[in-house]
């Protein structure tokens, strides 16, 4: 194994082209289990911790557009000024693990890794984030829904390193909420992430389907009932609750099981509904 | 293949030789240099016993890839007082009986550091979140949260 410690993007990518099986390396939080254990004996890391350029966040000077650089840390979109434009993410990022993971763990990583428990991930897909990829040879930008694939498969080519996300920053309210069976250090059971922008209101799942779930039919149905925020009754909420439940693709595993996840996510999205209208 | 790398270790540089170079930081630490203050419970960053700071944030050394350390200031418990005298931290923990074991504590008294470093005056749940990623099996964690508040009562007279 050899451990390259690019300085710039371009020397990175430039790495990554001479050998397209070399792992990449943000805070180590999924790739060093995987090390540790034996699961993963790449021939070559390249680390991008010394890439500054992935490391910062900006925003432009309407304050309308942020660009989140892949190297951001969950402790950073948690505490950061961040946190006040995006609290959903800020929500999202203070579930994971715990102070030390967050204090490690990236958003690039949890993309890179693209678990349907990564917890930013229905907060990118509610905001429609485009996420940035770049290779020696040419730089995209794709929606997140495109992005993410399947469990742990996304649409990143061997010879790309995820350079960022951007987001619009919301003009209503947003929330993300999580079951999982403890406060601390728990991967979730069962997520979802409620925005309103432009008085319309998006919802994201996770944990609940192979990929990250947008709900578009429960989408449709709260969005007929005219411009969000608007006070709906409890009736609605639920019903809401309902038909987020039955677009969700949930499975057995050894964290719970298809039918309590099915359930549990319903009532979170009729809670998001109802906080949001607060 | 082997390398020669170098780490910044509370403020002193450390060869390391003749190491794979997948080895993470908590391995390198205990097993290649001698420094066997950071714990190994889980290796999977769960337990927090072998927390140090990179760079001034507490991290899992277990979840650190040594050889990707070797621009970064590396610190350990055996820094937090080179003279080998007991911080404040660590003087409370003995006093309020929050050591058992005592298998969690180096990897606690870091997350304790860091925290009060950050965060001088600490609501209970700020401590709780603090200390989240430390697990320790003995002491029920009460004898652990009333070490901390006499920390703060301390360092606040
Ligand atoms: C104890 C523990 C608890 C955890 N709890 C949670 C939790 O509650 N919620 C959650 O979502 N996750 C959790 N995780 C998983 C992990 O912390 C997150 O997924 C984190 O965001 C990963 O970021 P990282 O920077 O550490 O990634 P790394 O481990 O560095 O990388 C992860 C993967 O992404 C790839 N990668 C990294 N950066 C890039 C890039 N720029 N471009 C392309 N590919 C890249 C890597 O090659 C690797 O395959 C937990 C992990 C641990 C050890
Ligand atoms: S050994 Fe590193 S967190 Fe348990
Ligand atoms: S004192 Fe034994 S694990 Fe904490």
């Amino acid at each position: 194994m050899t451990v390259h410690i690019p300085h710039s993007l371009e020397e990175a990518l430039e790495l990554l082209d001479k050998d397209n099986s070399a792992a990449l390396l943000s805070g180590g939080t999924d790739f060093m289990v995987e090390v540790n254990f034996n699961h993963r004996r790449p021939e070559n890391v390249i680390s991008l911790k010394q890439v500054n350029e992935l490391s910062t966040w900006t925003i432009d000077s309407k304050k309308q557009h942020i660009f989140i650089g892949s190297g951001v840390t969950h402790h950073e979109l948690e505490t950061g000024t961040i946190a006040q434009y995006l609290p959903a993410l800020a929500q999202a990022s203070r579930t994971v693990g715990s102070p030390q993971i967050r204090a490690a763990g990236t958003i690039g990583g949890n993309l890179g890794t693209c678990s349907p428990a990564g917890d930013t991930l229905p907060v990118l897909s509610a905001m429609n984030a485009t996420v940035h990829l770049a290779s020696a040879h040419q730089s995209r930008s794709i929606s997140f829904d495109e992005f993410m694939v399947g469990p742990k498969r996304s649409n990143r080519q061997p010879n790309e390193i995820i350079t960022g996300v951007s987001v619009a920053v919301p003009n209503g309210w947003q929330g993300y909420a999580k079951v999982g069976v403890r406060n601390a250090m728990v991967i979730s059971v069962a997520s979802a992430c409620l925005q309103v922008h432009n008085g319309e209101v998006s919802i994201a799942l996770g944990s609940v389907g192979p990929t990250v779930i947008r709900c578009r039919e429960a989408e449709k149905w709260a969005n007929s009932l005219g411009a969000h925020p608007l006070s709906v009754s409890s009736d609605d909420a639920k019903h809401f609750g309902e038909l987020v439940g039955s677009e969700s693709r949930p499975i057995d595993d050894h964290r719970s099981t298809a039918s309590y996840r099915r359930h549990a996510v319903g009532i979170l999205a009729t809670r998001l509904l109802q906080r949001s209208s607060q | 293949m082997n390398e020669i790398y170098t780490l910044k270790i509370n403020g002193t540089e450390h060869q390391v030789k003749d190491a794979w170079v997948g080895e993470s930081l908590l391995y390198v630490l205990r097993e290649r240099l001698g420094l066997p203050g950071a714990k190994g419970a889980c290796e999977q960053g769960e337990c927090g016993s072998c927390t140090v700071f990179l760079d001034g944030s507490a991290v899992c050394s277990c979840l650190v890839l040594a050889a990707s350390a070797t621009e970064s200031d590396i610190a350990t418990v055996e820094g937090l007082q080179p003279d080998g005298s007991l911080t404040d931290v660590q003087q409370a923990f003995i006093d309020e009986g929050a050591v058992q074991c005592g298998f969690c504590t180096p990897g606690l008294v870091m997350a304790v550091h860091h925290l009060l470093d950050e965060n001088p005056s600490p609501s209970e749940l700020e401590v709780k979140e603090a200390l989240s990623g430390n697990i320790c099996r003995c002491t029920g964690y009460g004898r652990i949260f009333a070490a901390v508040d006499k920390v703060i009562a301390d360092r606040n007279k």
